[in-house]
């Protein structure tokens, strides 16, 4: 083996592997074992029964419908923080990580206060004929509100980055407001902004503890997937649980594989000829 | 296009502030704004350009009061210092952005056939489908070019084009730019801390200091006329010796200098280190000298005049004295500047 200038490489690296393979690999594996413990008959059976696939639809749809929301609210919260100075930008900045720092369940129940047709945003929405708490409309404001700092935390230090100079020479060139964010900025944000959405969008698909409390759970309506391999859990069936859980590992490893390969060509000028 | 700015002033909080500037830059002239980092040099650059607002006086393109128009109706070209390109865009998507966004409508063919025009002026020929990242930065340098030539600008603006190039790849560019200037004949006018560069390649010479005009000429008037002390040292190595004026006069030792308009008493004397002859005998400033640097085309000498002034000056590689011989110190061309 050729000589190494750093040290260490034999610790780290067995450190690193022990570690993937007991945190990482080990429950996965012991996930797919269970799940493989029922005949390709039962576990088809399982994950597409009716009430499963209106759990996925309601999942998917409403982890769809947050991610559009923090795409939107998220780039213009980093925005925000970046590129302007005014009292309280530092106390906002703080603020953004608090979902990460809250426990879910706490959010859920205050979302759930707030949002219930007595609460102080849930009354007036009522009056106006907008009900938030126990339908779908619930389920994506706590998918949004745990999955907000995921955009902005990636989105924030490369547009920190992004040299000021480019948007004046888009100016120089003639370029409007419009057409240089288009053009200049959001290609060059495309990558970070793709990597905070399949962080975003998966930890809405992976989302419990906020959204039970808001959901109502009704099966069929606002019954997400995870609440569901939980219940079976509940009832000690251990094969269904992992199944369906199997449904929610594999809808997550597509996604992060499409996202790495999307992210590989935006990235592909940085590539030295 | 001609450029005038009547007594343009921008306060900053920092020290790059600008302080009452005119100036007229005739149509197709090339004009170097030469000064020291912090001497507001970059400030009217951008000023014309429109990406920074003068807060006093105006700015006329022609006859029309440019001063409020915005910078994409300004119809400049710029370069920014670190070229600015676009690192999403291929080298032909560069340059065509302008066109691109351009309200003139041109068709696809029409775009890329002035393209690949561009690309033959800069001579970057073939490069049109590599990224930023894949050439040098001299390639770059000229891309940005090609990119601020593109919009057909009235006036084209350079911040310190050469700044972040090898000395090599510099001479060779200014080189090109002056003879690209020449062909297309547009008024350009670029910004430089390098006064070599500004000898080199413009027609005229606008010298700052501190927010100010200390003098504008040609580059021969500049040299040859230096207007102050500032100019005089700023514009290349210069020797400074104590003297004392009277009746326009200035004496140091028992030799005299023509010393016109300064008033008696203390003054200064500024001289080039290639405007001196060393003599072993006879007339002149009596020194000794220190140390003898050799250089491949000639050797500089560093002596001490008798009351303890330090002189610069270059000889021939033959030059046979060595340190502590003594001698006397000819000057030619000297100029005295009041202190």
């Amino acid at each position: 083996m050729a000589r190494r200038i750093l040290p260490g490489l034999p610790l780290t690296l067995g450190i690193t592997l022990v570690y993937v393979a007991i945190i990482v690999v080990l429950p996965l594996g012991a996930l797919i074992f269970k799940a493989a413990s029922l005949g390709p008959e039962d576990y088809w059976r399982i994950v597409s029964s009716e009430r499963a696939m209106a759990s996925y639809r309601v999942t998917l749809l409403c982890a769809l419908a947050a991610t559009a929301f923090n795409l939107v609210f998220g780039l213009a919260l980093a925005w925000v923080i970046v590129r302007y100075r005014f009292p309280g930008r530092r106390f906002i900045d703080a603020l953004v990580d608090l979902p990460f720092a809250l426990p879910t369940a706490v959010a859920g129940i205050a979302l759930t206060t707030l949002f219930a047709s007595n609460g102080w945003f849930g009354a007036p929405l009522a009056s106006i004929g907008i009900k938030v708490a126990y339908t779908p409309l619930g389920i994506i404001i706590a998918m949004a509100f745990t999955s907000l700092p995921f955009i902005v935390r990636t989105v924030q230090p490369v547009l920190e980055e992004l040299d000021p100079a480019l948007e004046e020479a888009g100016q120089t060139l003639g370029a409007s407001d419009l057409e240089i964010f288009l053009r200049v900025i959001l290609p060059q944000l495309a990558p970070a902004l793709l990597a905070g959405l399949s962080l975003s969008f998966a930890r809405s698909l992976g989302e419990f503890g906020a959204i039970i409390f808001i959901a109502g759970n009704q099966p069929f309506e606002t019954e997400i997937t995870a609440l569901l391999a939980f219940i079976r859990l509940e009832e000690y069936d251990y094969p269904a649980s992992a199944a369906i859980a199997s449904v929610m590992l594999i809808a997550a490893f597509t996604m992060l594989a499409v996202t790495n390969l999307l992210q590989a060509r935006a990235l592909r000028y940085t590539v030295k000829g | 296009m001609k450029i005038r700015l009547d007594t343009v002033v921008k306060t900053f909080d920092t020290f790059r502030a600008v302080h009452g500037v005119s100036l007229d830059i005739e149509s197709g002239e090339l004009v170097a704004l030469l000064g020291p980092s912090g001497s507001g040099k970059t400030t009217i650059l951008r000023m014309v350009a429109g990406l920074e607002f003068p807060d006093g006086g105006a700015i006329y393109f022609g006859d029309e009061n440019a001063t409020d128009i915005e910078v994409r109706h300004r119809g400049v070209g710029f370069v920014f210092q670190h070229y600015a390109l676009f690192p999403h865009m291929t080298v032909g998507e560069n340059i065509a952005f302008g066109m691109k966004v351009s309200k003139t409508r041109r068709s696809a063919t029409e775009i890329s056939g002035r393209v690949e025009h561009l690309l033959r002026l800069v001579q970057l020929e073939g490069l049109q489908d590599r990224f930023p990242a894949q050439i040098s930065g001299g390639q770059r340098q000229r891309v940005a070019l090609a990119r601020a030539l593109a919009v057909d600008p009235k006036v084209l603006l350079l911040d310190e084009p050469f700044g972040a190039l090898d000395a090599n790849v510099r001479r060779d560019l200014r080189r090109w730019l002056r003879k690209i200037h020449d062909e297309l004949g547009i008024t350009t006018l670029f910004v430089t801390h390098d006064q070599a560069e500004a000898l080199d390649l413009a027609d005229r010479v606008v010298i700052l200091d501190k927010g100010k005009i200390v003098q504008t000429g040609t580059p021969e008037e500049v040299c040859r006329a230096p207007a102050s002390a500032f100019v005089m040292n700023f514009l290349g190595d210069a020797n400074r010796l104590k003297v004392t004026v009277s009746g326009e006069k200035a004496q140091i030792q028992n030799v005299t200098f023509d010393a016109p308009d300064i008033a008696d008493g203390p003054a200064e004397l500024y001289f080039r280190p290639a405007d001196v002859t060393w003599r072993e005998g006879g007339h002149g400033i009596q020194a000794t000298i220190a140390r003898v640097i050799d250089r491949p085309d000639s050797r500089r000498v560093l002596a001490l005049t008798v009351d303890g002034q330090s002189i610069e000056f270059d000889a021939a590689p033959e030059f046979p004295f060595r340190a502590g011989a003594h001698g006397y110190v000819d000057i030619r061309r000297p100029r005295v500047y009041p202190v």
